[in-house]
C-alpha cells in the first residue's frame, strides 16, 4: 500500500513561525543533544513526524475512492491530504486534542454525497495515538453553496479579520508616527493580551469579562513599562532609528520565547472560542463571538478616532506625529504624549490579540508574530504613520486575504496579500492615504 | 554528573562546522548590505532559500551537474535582488526592510505550499541531492581527525569546501571594500544624497551591493543544505534575525566580524545548550524542563541582540573610534 | 596657488553681465544656466514658479529671498534632486530635464547642501577622493584588481592632499569627517566639490552655522573659485556677504524671481524691499519674522 502523503501546514497558525517548537529543532537545538543532530537530525524532525494521527477509509459501494480531499483543523493547526488508490488517508497532528475533520464534497465523484451526518465531524483522540474517522457516503445531489454566498462569507470574515488587524495596526502606526520606531515587538504585545485572558479566564477560571478587562489593563501597563524601561532611556541616549528597530527585534525574540518558556508550545482555547455558528445572515453562518468581535472592534476604533480628532491629548498626538520639534516648541510635552501613545497602542494590541485568539481560534505563544507582517503590511499600505491609513490598510489586507481564498489555495493566501503590498509600494510608495513628502 | 568533556568537545566542533561557515557567509553578505552600504535587508533568509532550492531542484528535477546547479542558484538570487531592488532602492531605507521581509516570506510560502509539491516537496522539503557533490570528493573513504574533530571523508570534504568559499569571499570583500568602489558604497551608507551630488549613480551601486550580498547569502544557503535536507521551515524570518545577531556581534562593517562572530555565536550556543541541558538532566535546575532549557537560548539571543546594539554597536571587531560618532 | 592669499577686502567685481534692462528674467551676455517656466507645487502650494532666469558664466551670482521663497527647492530642481511639474532648463546648452542628479553632477554642475553632508564615518581624505570623477576603480569588476586603478588613485590622492592643504584641512586628513567642526565640514564639502573640476558650483547657504573665524577664509575660497574660471551660484541670508562677493543678485519671493541686478542697485529695488516686508507681513512664525527684519536692516545699513 502506498502511504498517502500528509501535507501539514498551519494556517494561519504557521504565518511567520512554523510549527512552534520545531523551529528550535531546525535552527538550533540539534546541537544540544548531540553534534550529529545539528548536521543530520533536523531532517527527521522537520518532516511530518507527528505523534498523533487521524486515519480513514473513503469508499462508495465498496469501491475505494481516490483523490478525495480530507482536511483537519483545530488549535490553530490545519492540514489536508488526499485519499490514495485504496481510498485510505492519514493526517498527522501535533498534539492530542479536538479537531474538525472535513471531507471536501467537491472532490467526490458526481452524484455522491456524504449521506449520514455532516461532511465535517469533530473528532478527539481516545487512549491511542490513532483515531479513525469515517464518512458515510450515499447517492444524492449535493447542494453547493453558490458563489454569492461564498463571497459574502469571505467578505464578513475578511472584515472581522481586518478590524482586529486594525486595532493592532493603529497602535503600531501611532508609535511609528510619534517616535519613528518600527516596533517588531508589537507582535508580542498582541500575544500578551490573549495570554493574560488565558491565565485569568482559564487557569484561574475567573469570569471571562473580568479576565478580558484585566488583560487589557495589564496590556496598557506593559506598554507603559516598555516605554519607561527601554524606549524612553534609548530616546534620551539619542540612539538612531535603525538600531532602535534592531533592539525591538531582539526584544521580540526574547519576549516571544519567554512566553514559550512559561506557557509551552501548545495551542489552548479561550472559553467560548469554539462556539457553534448559530446565527445566520443571508446564508452566512456566524457565531455570537464573531458578531461580538466585530462590534467591539468598531466601537473601539470609533473611540480611538474620537480621541485623536476631538480630545486635547489626541490633537497633541497628531501634532507630535506631524512634527515633534514644532510640537515641542509650542508647549506640548512630547514625552508624555509618547507615553500615552505606548499605553494606548499596547492596550489596543492586547485587545487585538484577544480577538485574534477567538478568530483563529486558539492562544499560542507565537500568535502575534504570525500576523506581525500583515500588521506591517496594513500600516505600509495605508501610509506609514497615519492612523486612518492603518485602518484602511488593515481592512484591505483582511478582505484581500479572505476573498483571495476563493481562488488561491488556502496555504498561499498570505502570498497574495504580500504581493499586493509590494505592488502598491511600486506604484504608490507613500501608501494609499499617505502624503508624498513622507517617503523622504 | 555533568560530562564537561562532551560539552566542550561539542562546542569546539562548532568552530569548523559547515553550519557555522554558512552563517558566516550569510552574515558577510549582510555586512555588505547593512554594514557597508546601509541597506536594511531583512530577507537574507529568502536569498538562502533560493540557494538551497535552486541547488536541490536543479540536481533533483533537472539532473544538472554541481557547477550548473550553483549557477542556477546564483542566477535566481540575482533575479530576486533585481525584483526587490527596482521598486525599493529609490525609497527610504525602511521600505526595503518591509519589502525584503515580505518577499522572503513569499518565497518560503511558495516553497511550502502543496501546489508545487512535485518540485519543492512542500512542507517535507527535499533530500537526495548530495550524490554529485560527494562524487567530487577526492578524499579516500575513512575517518580522519584529531581530538573532537573526527569526521568521515564526506564531512571533511564539506568543511573544506565550505570554509574555502568563506575565505575566498572574505578576501574578495576585503579587496573591494578598500577599492574606490568600496569608498562609494561606504559614502552611500553615510549620506546617499551627498554621493549623488558627487556624480555617482547611487541607485546602481545600491543594486550592485544588494545583488552581491544576496549571492553570498545564496552560496551560504547551498553550504547550509549539504549536511542536512532542504526544509522550508528553516527559512523563516528568525533565520535572518540570527544572521543579524551574528553580524552585530562581530561588527557590521568588518570582514572578520561576521566570520568570528559566527564561530563565537555557535560555540557559545552549543556550550550553553549543552551545559543547561545536562544541568537539567543532573537536577541542578529543578524548575526547568529539557524543552524549556532549549527555549532559554532564544531568549538569550534576543537579549544579546539588544545589549550589543545598545552598548557595543560597533561589535567585537568594529573600530572603537567610530563609536563616538555612531548615531 | 592661492593658499597664501590674504583676505581680499575689495574683491574685483565682474560687470556687464546682462543685456538690456536689469529686470527679472533679463538676458545675459553669456549664460551658463537657463531655466524656463520651471514650477513645482507641494500640496497645492506653488513653491517654485520661475518664468525665466539666466545665470551668467564666470561670475558669482547670489540667490536671495525671504524664508520660504523657494530658493532651496529651486536649487534641488536645477540639480536633479527634485522634479519640477513643468518647465525646461539647460546647462551649457544641454537640457537638464529628466536628467538624474548624478548625471547633472557629471556634467560639471556640483552642489553643496544647506545642512552639510560630510560623510561622517569616512576619513577626510576618503571624502575628498570620493569627489573625483571617472574613477576606473569605482567599477565593481575592476575594483577587484588594484593594479588597474592604483595609478589613478595616487593621482587623485595627490590632488586631494593639495586641495586639503589649500583649505587648511591637511592636518585632519586621516580623521573621521564626523570629528570636524561645522565650519570645517563646510570647507570640506566645498573642497570635495572641487575634486571633480566643476564648471558651475552651487552652494546652498555656505555660511550657515559657520564660526565667524572661518567666515573670511570661506569667502576667500568662494572668490578663488571665480578667479579659477568657475561659475558660482549661491543661496545666502547674510546680506553683507552677498554685497561683498556677489557680481549679480537674483531675488526670489514666494517662488518667483522678483528682481535681478548687481548687488548695489538690486537692493534699492522696491520689489526687493517689498518681498522682504511682504513676507514679513504675511508670515506668522516668530523666527522668520526676526530674521527677515534683520535682513531688511542689513539691506538698509548697507545702502547708507
Amino acid at each position: 500500500m502506498k502511504p498517502t502523503r500528509t501535507l501539514a501546514h498551519r494556517s494561519p497558525g504557521r504565518w511567520l513561525v512554523l510549527l512552534g517548537i520545531l523551529v528550535s529543532a531546525l535552527t538550533l537545538s540539534g546541537i544540544a543533544a548531540s553534534p550529529a543532530m545539528a548536521e543530520d537530525g533536523s531532517t527527521a524532525q522537520a518532516s511530518e513526524e507527528f505523534e498523533y494521527f487521524f486515519t480513514g477509509n473513503v469508499q462508495f459501494d465498496r469501491e475505494p475512492l481516490e483523490g478525495v480531499k480530507i482536511s483537519v483543523e483545530g488549535g490553530g493547526f490545519e492540514a489536508d491530504a488526499e485519499t490514495d488508490v485504496d481510498g485510505k488517508w492519514r493526517i498527522g497532528v501535533p498534539e492530542k486534542g479536538e479537531y474538525k475533520v472535513s471531507l471536501d464534497e467537491d472532490t467526490l465523484p458526481k452524484g455522491v454525497v456524504v449521506a449520514k451526518g455532516d461532511a465535517t465531524v469533530t473528532a478527539e483522540f481516545g487512549l491511542t495515538k490513532l483515531k479513525a474517522v469515517n464518512f458515510f457516503l450515499g447517492e444524492g445531489e449535493r447542494t453547493t453553496t453558490n458563489f454569492g454566498a461564498q463571497l459574502l462569507e469571505r467578505v464578513i470574515n475578511g472584515l472581522n479579520f481586518g478590524l482586529l488587524l486594525a486595532l493592532a495596526a493603529i497602535g503600531l502606526s501611532l508609535i511609528f508616527g510619534t517616535t519613528g520606531l518600527s516596533n517588531f515587538a508589537h507582535a508580542e504585545m498582541v500575544t500578551f493580551g490573549a495570554l493574560m485572558v488565558l491565565s485569568f479566564g482559564v487557569d484561574l477560571a475567573w469570569p471571562i469579562w473580568l479576565a478580558i478587562a484585566i488583560a487589557i489593563v495589564l496590556s496598557a501597563a506593559l506598554g507603559w513599562t516598555l516605554d519607561a524601561v527601554i524606549w524612553k532611556p534609548l530616546r534620551k541616549r539619542g540612539v538612531g532609528l535603525i538600531p532602535l528597530m534592531i533592539v525591538s527585534i531582539g526584544l521580540s525574540l526574547a519576549i516571544r520565547y519567554t512566553y514559550q518558556f512559561f506557557y509551552g508550545g501548545a495551542t489552548r482555547q479561550l472559553p467560548g472560542a469554539t462556539a457553534p455558528k448559530e446565527l445566520s445572515f443571508g446564508g452566512v453562518q456566524l457565531s455570537w463571538i464573531d458578531v461580538g468581535s466585530m462590534i467591539v472592534s468598531v466601537v473601539v476604533l470609533l473611540a480611538v478616532a474620537y480621541f485623536l480628532v476631538k480630545t486635547r491629548i489626541g490633537k497633541a498626538t497628531r501634532a507630535v506625529a506631524d512634527n515633534a520639534s514644532l510640537a515641542s516648541a509650542s508647549g506640548i510635552d512630547v514625552d508624555r504624549v509618547i507615553r500615552i501613545v505606548w499605553v494606548l497602542g499596547a492596550a489596543l494590541a492586547g485587545l487585538s490579540g484577544i480577538l485574534w485568539a477567538y478568530f483563529r481560534p486558539g492562544v499560542s505563544w507565537d500568535m502575534g508574530f504570525q500576523i506581525l507582517l500583515l500588521i506591517f503590511a496594513a500600516v505600509t499600505l495605508g501610509g506609514l504613520g497615519t492612523a486612518f491609513g492603518a485602518l484602511v490598510g488593515s481592512l484591505i489586507v483582511g478582505l484581500f486575504i479572505e476573498i483571495s481564498t476563493l481562488w488561491l489555495p488556502s496555504d498561499l493566501k498570505y502570498v497574495g496579500a504580500l504581493v499586493v503590498l509590494i505592488l502598491v509600494l511600486l506604484f504608490r510608495p507613500q501608501g494609499i492615504l499617505g502624503r508624498r513628502e513622507r517617503i523622504g | 554528573m555533568i560530562d564537561w568533556i562532551q560539552i566542550f568537545s561539542n562546542a569546539a566542533q562548532e568552530l569548523i562546522s559547515p553550519t557555522t561557515a554558512a552563517y558566516a557567509l550569510a552574515a558577510l553578505g549582510l555586512a555588505i548590505h547593512f554594514g557597508y552600504t546601509g541597506l536594511l535587508n531583512f530577507g537574507q533568509a529568502g536569498f538562502m532559500a533560493l540557494g538551497a532550492y535552486g541547488y536541490a531542484i536543479s540536481v533533483l528535477s533537472f539532473n544538472l551537474p554541481v557547477w550548473a546547479a550553483v549557477l542556477v542558484g546564483i542566477g535566481a538570487s540575482v533575479v530576486f535582488a533585481l525584483i526587490l531592488g527596482i521598486p525599493t532602492l529609490r525609497l527610504r531605507a525602511d521600505y526595503l526592510a518591509i519589502v525584503t521581509i515580505a518577499a522572503a516570506e513569499i518565497l518560503r510560502l511558495v516553497f511550502t505550499t502543496n501546489t508545487f509539491e512535485a518540485i519543492t516537496g512542500s512542507a517535507q522539503g527535499l533530500n537526495g541531492y548530495k550524490g554529485s557533490f560527494a562524487a567530487l570528493n577526492p578524499i579516500p573513504k575513512g575517518t580522519y581527525g584529531f581530538g573532537p574533530f573526527q569526521y568521515n571523508e564526506y564531512d571533511w570534504w564539506l568543511r573544506i569546501v565550505g570554509w574555502t568559499v568563506v575565505v575566498l569571499l572574505a578576501l574578495l570583500t576585503w579587496l573591494i571594500m578598500r577599492s574606490p568602489w568600496g569608498r562609494v558604497i561606504k559614502g552611500i551608507r553615510e549620506d546617499e544624497d551627498a554621493v549623488r551630488a558627487l556624480g555617482k549613480n547611487v541607485y546602481s551601486y545600491k543594486m550592485q551591493s544588494l545583488i552581491l550580498g544576496g549571492v553570498y547569502g545564496t552560496l551560504a544557503g547551498m553550504i547550509f543544505i549539504l549536511p542536512r535536507a532542504v526544509v522550508p521551515a528553516n527559512y523563516q524570518t528568525s533565520l535572518t534575525f540570527f544572521v543579524y545577531a551574528i553580524l552585530l556581534l562581530g561588527g557590521a562593517a568588518t570582514i572578520l566580524g561576521p566570520i568570528i562572530g559566527s564561530m563565537i555565536f555557535w560555540v557559545l550556543l552549543s556550550f550553553f545548550s549543552g551545559f543547561i541541558s545536562r544541568a537539567v538532566e543532573a537536577g541542578w535546575l529543578p524548575f526547568m524542563t529539557q524543552v524549556q532549557a532549549g527555549q532559554l537560548r532564544f531568549i538569550l539571543v534576543g537579549i544579546a541582540i539588544m545589549l550589543i546594539v545598545i552598548f557595543r554597536p560597533q561589535g567585537i571587531f568594529g573600530n572603537k573610534k567610530e563609536l563616538a560618532f555612531v548615531k | 596657488m592661492s593658499s597664501d592669499v590674504t583676505p581680499t577686502s575689495k574683491p574685483v567685481k565682474t560687470t556687464g553681465l546682462h543685456i538690456g534692462e536689469a529686470e527679472p528674467g533679463c538676458r545675459k551676455v553669456d549664460p551658463i544656466l537657463i531655466a524656463d517656466g520651471v514650477t513645482r507645487t507641494f500640496g497645492g502650494l506653488k513653491a517654485v514658479d520661475v518664468d525665466h532666469v539666466e545665470i551668467p558664466r564666470g561670475a558669482i551670482t547670489a540667490l536671495i529671498g525671504p524664508n520660504g521663497a523657494g530658493k532651496t527647492t529651486f536649487f534641488n530642481l536645477l540639480t536633479g534632486f527634485d522634479k519640477p511639474d513643468t518647465g525646461k532648463w539647460e546647462f551649457e546648452g544641454r537640457s537638464l530635464a529628466h536628467v538624474p542628479a548624478y548625471r547633472v553632477a557629471r556634467m560639471g554642475l556640483i552642489r553643496t547642501f544647506q545642512l552639510t553632508k560630510a560623510l561622517g564615518l569616512l576619513s577626510v581624505l576618503d571624502n575628498m577622493k570620493l569627489g573625483a570623477k571617472g574613477q576606473s576603480g569605482e567599477n565593481l569588476f575592476r575594483a577587484v584588481f588594484p593594479f588597474i586603478w592604483r595609478k589613478q588613485e595616487e593621482e587623485i590622492e595627490a590632488k586631494a592632499v593639495e586641495l586639503l592643504t589649500r583649505f587648511k584641512l591637511d592636518a585632519k586628513q586621516t580623521d573621521y569627517a564626523a570629528s570636524l567642526s561645522g565650519g570645517q565640514r563646510k570647507l570640506l564639502e566645498m573642497a570635495r566639490a572641487l575634486m571633480s573640476d566643476p564648471t558651475l558650483v552651487m552652494l546652498d547657504e555656505p555660511m550657515a552655522g559657520v564660526n565667524p573665524a572661518l567666515t573670511q577664509s570661506l569667502l576667500d575660497h568662494i572668490l578663488d573659485l571665480k578667479s579659477q574660471g568657475m561659475t558660482v551660484l549661491f543661496v545666502e541670508h547674510d546680506m553683507h556677504m552677498v554685497r561683498h562677493i556677489a557680481d549679480w543678485v537674483v531675488v526670489m519671493a514666494e517662488g518667483r524671481i522678483v528682481a535681478e541686478g548687481d548687488p548695489h542697485t538690486v537692493m534699492e529695488n522696491p520689489a526687493v524691499i517689498d518681498a522682504y516686508l511682504g513676507a514679513h507681513h504675511d508670515t506668522d512664525l516668530g523666527a522668520t519674522e526676526t530674521e527677515n527684519v534683520e535682513a531688511i536692516k542689513e539691506l538698509i545699513d548697507d545702502e547708507q
